[in-house]
């Protein structure tokens, strides 16, 4: 790991504050992600800026359906938080297979969502859930939030802080997980809300997350695993690596997709 | 440079690091407790784990200067005195180590999944639970038994402490 500065912030705005003084200060949560990047130097930050002791940042609220998450919220808390269990398990169930018991000890959904690995879980939970990504400085929209391979609409200096959303009646998340990573080669998000059903795919799209808006079709009509027969996502659009093929994960994304409609009926 | 103060198995210590060093070398190299182990580099096989402020974390994935102000528990501070921790024990008893490289790793993870689960355990659960833990001797048999175990034993002495 190359040399740098380390801060540790009080508050949002200590954050910012500091995170300004530093030639290229990167903020820090977790550190899941980040400081195992910075040891392989593939990333090299002058300066860390430490979020995790922003007690503001923190928590769980559940009012009625409305759902709203910490930025510093770890996956430990978000899988483990009965309140939450109770109107959306589909994302206790997501964040308590991110990883390892270690790295969800850590490990933030203000951290994943900012950073958007195109293998993230929560992404497609965001996406899937309508959710509103809440900063420091504005809310944007979870269809607005995440715009390419590790880029999202965030500017600099800008706080993941928290997200909100609206508990679905029913939903699920499937994911066909690589055995070592635990990352997603494929994961589907099915939620089935008041505004129709809402499909979001990680871990497969070159362009990263996206919404599978040919099934939300299929699935408003009969939320049945059946109306997805016949129906895949083009191998064009979609990463092929040592892992899998293209052709494969639009195999595995119909797959997936049935078993979260399955799952969500249950 | 900064000062890093934590309590580490129950004693202060502090000392002045690079802000780049981490945990698990401020651990083994300004203290000497080498028993929390480096294996893979790549934050993924678990052995360095020790607890921070009651949670099982990697030690080789945070930086001293962040883990500064906590609770720090390795796998020298389990044991009391000459008597073996109840999964200490019970790793010895079912031989749940080959080459015992991953073992400190795999004890705290054990010492954590068993807190975490009062209910019990049972040995899906010890497998899923010990997923970010590897043991390249692939004994994985061994450990599991001994982490059940030990569950047991010590669900069996809490209730003895309630009874009492």
């Amino acid at each position: 790991m190359y040399s740098l500065n380390y801060h540790r912030a009080s508050s949002v705005a200590d954050a910012v504050k500091l995170q300004k003084k530093g030639e290229d200060a990167k903020f820090v949560s977790g550190g899941m992600t980040l400081i195992p990047a910075m040891k392989s130097r593939l990333a090299a930050p002058s300066d860390l800026v430490d979020l995790a002791h922003i007690a503001e940042m923190k928590g769980i609220k559940v009012s009625g359906k409305t759902v709203t998450i910490g930025g510093g919220t770890t996956h430990a808390e978000v899988a483990t938080d009965a309140k939450l269990k109770a109107v959306c398990p589909a994302l206790s169930y997501l964040a308590s297979h991110i990883g390892d018991p270690h790295v969800r000890h850590k490990g933030t959904i203000g951290g994943s969502i900012a950073n958007n690995d195109p293998a993230a879980d929560y992404p497609a939970a965001m996406l899937a859930l309508g959710a509103t990504i809440i900063t420091n400085k504005r809310e944007i929209a979870a269809d607005k939030f995440f715009t390419g391979l590790f880029e999202t609409a965030l500017k600099d200096g800008e706080i993941v802080t928290g997200v909100s959303f609206t508990a679905p009646a029913q939903a699920a998340y499937e994911k066909f997980r690589n055995p070592a990573s635990r990352y997603a080669i494929v994961g589907v998000f099915v939620a089935k809300g008041k505004d129709g059903v809402r499909v979001a795919v990680t871990g497969a799209g070159d362009e990263g997350v996206f919404r599978a808006k040919g099934m939300e079709a299929a699935l408003t009509k009969s939320f049945v695993p059946a109306s997805l027969d016949g129906l895949a996502i083009p191998a064009s659009g979609l990463m092929s690596d040592m892992h899998a093929s293209a052709e494969y994960r639009s195999s595995l994304i119909t797959v997936m997709a049935k078993r979260a409609v399955a799952k969500a009926s249950a | 440079m900064s000062d890093v103060s934590l309590v580490v198995n129950g004693r202060k210590v502090s000392g002045s690091v690079e802000d780049r060093t981490l945990l698990v070398h401020f651990l083994r190299e300004n203290l000497g407790l080498t028993g929390t182990h480096v294996g893979c580099d790549t934050s993924q096989c678990g052995a360095c784990v020790v607890h921070v402020d009651g949670k099982a974390v990697k030690s080789c994935t945070i930086l001293a200067v962040q883990a500064s102000g906590s609770e720090v528990v390795t796998i020298e501070g389990l044991a009391n005195g000459a008597e073996l921790h109840p999964v200490q024990a019970a790793f010895k008893e079912h031989h749940g180590l080959q080459c015992g490289f991953c073992t400190p790793g795999m004890i705290m993870s054990a010492t954590d999944m068993i807190r975490r689960h009062p209910e019990g355990l049972d040995e899906a659960t010890v497998r899923a639970e010990l997923e970010g833990n590897i043991c390249r001797c692939t004994g994985y048999h061994n450990i599991v038994k001994a982490v059940l175990a030990a569950s047991k034993t010590m669900s069996k002495s809490k209730g003895k402490a309630k009874a009492a």
